[in-house]
């Protein structure tokens, strides 16, 4: 194997990573701070690249499309926290599975109704249509802007967080969230805004994703499935975990697939290979998972102070 | 107390004649995977047979039909309770469609075992062409297999010499795959088996693109071909190494690609622009009431109203007698929107599979274009091992 093709496999992988940290984010949030188990995320996905794809399809401005995908998932989060959520916070976690599950039926169906059973066409905007060539390797353009609007989101947060006052309370709340409504911050509004603020990072996600993947009702699914390793990975709540756990999974799941079937060929004969490589490789992430949680039982990177 | 007894009267009447009325309409049960991302192929198959219906004037062979529809969401358990519900509860003479492979390996004996004709318009598993046939099971698709033999035998036609392979890891990606290294005399320079309903091609696509083929063969259904598709095309392989595919690009995930997939090569046994007058009149009725091209699923349905419609011609509207319209079933001589079309004895059809290539079309569109016949009047593999004869 070249070097190049190993480069552009680790940057296949940075790419994976940085969407799934946009979608865990969110997640880690959400689960950290108001205990709440929220599996319509990947709902909050599948609509914003659905926004995406209408908006880009009406005024074919990638811009356009990108304020409506993120304005629209935002919007979204916001009702679903009103509306479904902020009733569910007292209960126990299983109301929130079985409420959340619910909306993710609500949503796919509801996305079939609209825009119909079949793939919804998105396609790479014109400037970034082509490849660019980073060191020698040539590389898909519209890839390479997934990462860097996934490193500019990592930073923002890393910014909203550490620098600012609402950062300030979304620290405290995943800490201890009870002292801080005792302090007479207005927690409904947080709450509010930080699942707003999680729903419009799994817009970008969805907003991204919508040139490179099929836009189609159940698109959030097995995506939310990986976010959910990253966040236990990283340790619930703390989105510092879930930017580094996001890029290792998105490594070891796009270098598992490249070369763990190459791999296994050297010691196995080819039609054996052929039948594990694959299955040892979508097994990899929830095999560190279990590694994980067996050596640090609280993820990566936990939220302090709990 | 008078005029309660009339109120009854009235009711028992009519409760009579609508009895009466259902007694003489044909029931057909349609029974297809009409929901979830897959939902898209059952409904084509749906809008084609009432299409089909709508044709002969909302009867099949003189005879007025009831279509009752059931989606079994592609789960095999309910597939089985919806066909159930058909016999027992609607008491069908026929059931029709069937999308999925699993769901039909799962419906077929209930429904011929109580004495119903099956008559699938997708769904063609292997084990029911061969030892698993059943008299009264009649197919208007083919056999899963052939789809794929049409593009080994494309390959060779085209001259390539090395070709790298890639499906999902489950039963249907490893037959894709043996199917069409049955008929490829060439190299295959490697096999590649992805998870299911994986969204992300890029690390694959990076090993392919090393390993330097002539031409890549792909089977990726539904939203897989889409991604796949896509990321294929944005790698700007598309073009510089040939995609070979069957149901990757079809008529239901053309319109999530448009221009994307432009140079897709699919091996298929339809294309809307088959020159023949029947198919004409489908495809123009087919847009004209649904706003959008029939796929192949939706030809194979439309064919299979047409194969009803011609069996109940024979047996003059009368569905009552099973083996009678069995018989005029395996003799019925419809015209197939595919061109030739002929029963074998395991009644899965002898038919053409066609290269057929995604181009743009006379306004522009991206469209699918016959390029002519890749196997012509072809048998399935597994016949022989059918019972029937």
């Amino acid at each position: 194997m070249s070097l190049s093709l190993f480069l552009i496999q680790m940057l296949n992988g940075l790419q994976l990573g940085v969407l799934l940290f946009m979608l865990s984010a969110g997640l880690t949030l959400v689960f950290g701070i108001m205990n709440f188990v929220n599996l319509a995320h990947g709902s909050l996905y599948m609509m914003g690249a659905y926004f995406a794809a209408a908006a880009y399809a009406r005024t074919d401005s990638f811009l356009l499309a990108a304020l409506v995908g993120i304005v629209g998932s935002a919007a979204l989060g916001f009702a679903i926290e009103r509306i479904v959520a902020a009733r569910l916070y007292a209960r126990d976690h299983l109301d929130h599975v079985l409420a959340t599950f619910g909306l993710i039926l609500f949503f796919n169906e509801l996305a079939r109704t609209v825009w119909g059973a079949s793939p919804y066409y998105m396609n790479v905007p014109q400037a970034l249509s082509g490849t660019i060539n980073l060191l020698g390797i040539s590389y898909s353009a519209y890839r390479f802007a997934i990462i860097v609007v996934g490193l500019l989101v990592a930073l923002g947060c890393y910014l909203l967080i550490n620098k600012t006052r609402v950062g300030m309370l979304i620290r405290a709340g995943s800490s201890n969230p009870t002292i801080v409504a005792a302090l007479g911050v207005n927690i409904k509004l947080l709450n509010a805004a930080i699942f707003a603020l999680g729903a419009a990072l799994a817009g970008v996600a969805g907003l991204m994703s919508g040139p490179i993947l099929s836009v189609q009702p159940g698109m959030g699914e097995p995506i939310l499935i990986t976010a959910m390793i990253v966040i236990v990975i990283g340790g619930i709540g703390s989105v510092r975990g879930a930017f580094y756990s996001a890029l290792i999974v998105g490594v070891i799941d796009t270098a598992g697939r490249a070369f763990l079937p190459m791999i296994l060929r050297e010691f196995l004969d080819r039609s054996t290979a052929q039948a594990a490589g694959p299955a040892l490789a979508s097994m990899l992430i929830c095999i560190f998972m279990a590694a994980v949680l067996a050596l640090k039982p609280q993820g990566l990177f936990p939220v302090k102070n709990q | 107390m008078k005029l309660k007894l009339n109120n009854m009267v009235v009711v028992l009447g009519l409760a009579a004649c609508s009895l009466a009325a259902q007694a003489q309409a044909v029931k057909i049960g349609f029974l297809g995977t009409l929901s979830g991302p897959a939902g898209a192929l059952g409904q084509d198959q749906y809008d084609a047979f009432m299409l089909g219906v709508e044709h002969m004037g909302g009867k099949l062979g003189g005879a007025t039909v009831q279509v009752i529809k059931e989606d079994d969401q592609l789960k095999p358990d309910l597939g089985v309770q919806m066909a159930q519900k058909l016999i027992e509860k609607d008491k069908v003479n026929i059931i029709t469609g069937v999308t999925f492979s699993n769901v039909m390996m799962a419906v077929h004996k209930p429904i011929t075992d109580a004495g119903v004709l099956l008559v699938g318009s997708n769904a063609g598993p292997t084990p029911l062409t061969g030892k698993g046939c059943s008299p009264m099971f009649f197919s208007t698709s083919w056999n899963n297999d052939s789809l794929h033999e049409s593009m080994g035998q494309y390959a060779n036609d085209a001259g390539y010499k090395k070709v790298y392979l890639l499906a999902p890891n489950y039963q249907a990606g490893k037959d894709a795959i043996s199917g069409f290294k049955r008929f490829f005399k060439g190299q295959v320079l490697d096999e590649v088996y992805t998870q299911v309903n994986q969204p992300d091609y890029s690390a694959e696509i990076a090993q392919l693109q090393a390993a330097k083929p002539d031409a890549i063969y792909v089977f990726y259904p539904g939203g897989m071909g889409v991604n796949f598709v896509k990321q294929y095309q944005q790698a700007g392989l598309l073009g510089k190494v040939p995609l070979l595919s069957t149901s990757t690009v079809d008529g239901t995930t053309l319109p999530a690609l448009k221009d994307i997939a432009l140079g897709v090569v699919t091996g298929s046994p339809y294309s809307p622009d088959i020159d023949n007058p029947q198919n004409k009149k489908f495809v123009e009725d087919f847009k004209k009431k649904y706003n959008r091209s029939p796929s192949l699923y939706a030809a194979q349905s439309y064919d299979a109203a047409m194969l009803i419609n011609a069996a109940l011609a024979k047996t003059g509207g009368k569905a009552d007698n099973k083996d009678a319209l069995r018989a005029a079933l395996k003799t019925a001589e419809f015209k197939s929107v595919a061109g030739p079309f002929k029963f074998n004895t395991n009644q899965f059809p002898i038919r053409n599979f066609y290269r057929v290539d995604v181009a743009k079309d006379a306004s522009g569109q991206a469209a699918f274009v016959n390029k002519g016949v890749v196997l012509k009047d072809h048998a399935d593999a597994y016949y022989k091992e059918c019972a029937m004869k």
